[in-house]
């Protein structure tokens, strides 16, 4: 040891200088991400400002807007900017809001077997499963989906009539916001589970013992005491999760269709069957435009959107776990 | 020298957190468990939901195993693995996707070869010195933004920078106009997607070390800093391991931020006239997650079979990340230090 005093008492490590140099860094990645926040917006500006909030509204195909937006580049010096993202947005909150449904109660229930009911040998079998199902690549629950679940749903779930009856507005090939959602489901749920699972074995065992001391059986002590006092922690995996469900891009980009195209609850079940394309995968799918200005700023003001958007779930999520903060473990 | 002093530091008996009474993960059932006999049968029917659900779970990583594994055996040939991508009028000609296979693991050395001591030393800033109290806010709640940020936005964001004539050494540019896509910006981008990761293991790993270490090394007369880098550190390996792996995982199965940033090609597309290693790394390139994607039906390459082999070579990095993580966690727990 005694060979490393001169190096580690000597003014080169010395500590006032490493905290300066940790200190330094860590300055450091704040101030990229307030970069990263401030680059986004600018280079949204010019999108925003020409379509005010009419930005987020409904009107005209999304796809001839596209088009012009990148023809105007080409050919004239007159940038055109008109975007109308509503069957984007919508698309978004339909797959993003199904999964995350889904997931949070299916999660609720696997996270609570796991740590109440299942068997020893069960929950040993069960963590490394979802584990595992949490750190598969999404591009491959893409391809899985694209050649298995799409085909699957195209020949078999859609029947001849209903692809009849939409025939003359779109084809129902599969590509399917039915197969957008369950795959999005299946890669948000182990998430939710393994945040939700950390915080149920968290709750204070008194609370759970004066339960069952009272003659109430697991199951409802379960629910009633501690899923309730591991709400801070569902907030927070949902959160997570919804945020990892909005940025989802690639996966989305090969499974839900990629036609700019709004479905419609109102027109019946038949709406789970139609394609459709959210924001994410928009940028995914026009990233070759990204060197035409106009083009560039229609990029940006979309994933300007996602960036407000999951800030926005996460300061929910922050708001909703301080009124909860009583359960927390001190 | 060296490795006795780590021995020295690992073979302290372990001690329980005092303060803790009840560890995550040490929750355990004690006595008898309750039958579902005396039940009512909404709440049997809830339990039956459970039972239903985690087999499902079970079922859908079985399905996705078992059928990437038949596909594989079924189209992944050895040759494909050092043969590069080719142009080809149907899938016999096209080549493998050697490229792809080299390019995720040059993105996942340098992603992580910046993420891993940036991570460890915010992780150290935050636990061990932590002042001004509000900049340990700003920094926690940082690191909780970017692990919330879109890829995708990363993605955007780095064609920004990298596209800046400041950086043009850093990638191909051409009469000033810098093309912004190269190894390096896609394994800068990456390191950010597995810098959360790594802060939130190391900083958990140095929690669980007792106050009484660090106090008992500051009354030898070590330094704040010595202490950090001869004591805490090698303690909380199996964190920084966890959290690098992690870290890992994510990086070689990101999609959005390779499609952006790493150039639309199947091939290595090295710049001229750079040395050896900078020569390609300044170039575009592709990854295995690239190569699925273009491979697949929607990809502008259609090449299903290739796309099934390339995702069940991805797939089995994957499987061996998560396996590393379960040996170091196995032995962690038998080393005996103080993480649990």
């Amino acid at each position: 040891m005694n060979e490393d005093l001169p190096q580690e008492y000597g003014p080169k490590w010395s500590d006032q200088r490493v905290e300066r140099m940790l200190g330094a860094l860590v300055c450091g990645v704040v101030a990229l991400l307030l970069a990263l926040i401030v680059t986004v917006f600018v280079h949204a500006w010019p999108s925003f400002a020409h379509n005010g909030l009419a930005w987020f509204s409904a009107g005209g195909d999304v796809e001839e807007q596209l088009n012009a937006i990148s023809l105007s580049a080409q050919t004239s010096g007159e940038y055109v900017y008109t975007f109308h993202a509503w069957p984007l947005i919508w698309s978004t909150l339909l797959i993003t809001g199904g999964a995350v449904l889904i997931a949070l109660v299916s999660a609720l229930f696997v996270a609570v077997f796991i740590v109440e009911f299942a068997p020893e040998w069960m929950s040993n079998i069960l963590q490394p499963v979802i584990r595992f199902l949490a750190s598969v690549p999404s591009v491959i629950y893409g391809l899985l989906g694209v050649l298995v679940l799409v085909p699957f749903i195209g020949n078999h779930l859609v029947t001849e009539e209903q692809k009849a009856s939409v025939a003359g507005v779109i084809s129902l090939t599969g590509y399917s916001l039915l197969a957008a959602i369950l795959v999005l489901t299946v890669m948000i749920a182990p998430i939710m589970v393994s945040i939700f699972s950390d915080g149920l074995r968290a709750v204070k065992p008194g609370w759970i013992e004066g339960s069952l001391g009272l003659g109430i059986n697991r199951w409802r002590t379960t629910w009633k005491i501690g899923v309730r006092s591991a709400r801070p922690a569902i907030v927070a995996g949902t959160v997570l999760a919804v945020a990892r469900a909005i940025g989802e891009a690639v996966m989305l980009a090969m499974i839900s269709g990629s036609v700019a195209f709004a479905p419609n609850p109102a027109d019946g079940l038949i709406f789970i069957y139609e394609p459709s394309r959210p924001l994410g995968p928009t940028i995914v799918k026009n990233i070759d435009q990204l060197s035409s200005p106009p083009f560039n700023a229609t990029l940006f003001s979309i994933a300007a959107v996602l960036l407000f958007s999951a800030a926005m779930f996460s300061l929910a999520g922050w708001l909703a776990r301080r009124s909860m903060r009583k359960y927390l473990m001190p | 020298m060296e490795s006795s002093t780590q021995n020295q530091t690992l073979t302290v008996p372990p001690v329980p957190p005092p303060d803790q009474s009840d560890p995550p993960g040490a929750h355990q059932r004690k006595g008898a468990v309750e039958g579902s006999a005396t039940w009512s049968l909404t709440d049997r029917i809830g339990l039956a939901i459970c039972w239903a659900l985690g087999l499902l779970f079970c079922a859908i990583a079985v399905a996705i195993v078992v059928y990437l594994l038949v596909q594989g055996i079924k189209f992944l040939r050895p040759e494909m693995l050092w043969t590069p991508a080719a142009a080809g009028f149907d899938e016999t000609e096209t080549g493998g996707f050697s490229d792809a296979l080299f390019g995720t693991m040059i993105v996942a050395a340098m992603g992580i070869a910046i993420a891993l001591p940036t991570g460890i030393a915010i992780a150290v800033w935050l636990v061990e010195y932590g002042r001004p109290t509000a900049l340990a806010r700003v920094t926690e709640s940082t690191i909780e933004a970017i692990a919330g940020i879109p890829s995708i936005v990363l993605a955007l964001f780095g064609t920004v920078i990298f596209s800046s004539t400041a950086l043009g050494f850093l990638s191909r540019s051409s009469e000033g106009v810098v093309f912004g896509r190269s190894f390096f910006a896609a394994a800068a981008m990456l390191s950010l997607v597995a810098l959360p990761l790594i802060v939130a293991s190391v900083r958990e790993g140095l929690n669980s070390i007792p106050r009484h270490v660090r106090e008992a090394s500051y009354a030898v007369g070590k330094t704040k800093a010595a202490t950090t880098r001869r004591i805490l550190l090698p303690t909380c390996r199996p964190q920084v391991a966890t959290g690098a792996m992690l870290g890992l995982g994510r990086i070689i199965g990101d999609t959005a931020i390779i499609v952006v940033l790493l150039g639309a090609t199947q091939n290595f597309a090295p710049v001229e006239g750079a040395a050896f290693p900078f020569n390609y790394l300044r170039g575009a390139g592709t990854t295995l997650t690239n190569f699925v994607y273009e491979a697949s039906p929607t990809g502008n390459l259609n090449q299903p079979q290739k796309a099934y082999a390339a995702a069940f070579v991805l797939l089995l990095m994957v499987l061996a990340l998560n396996a590393a993580v379960d040996v170091v966690h196995r032995r962690a727990r038998k080393v005996g230090t103080w993480s649990h």
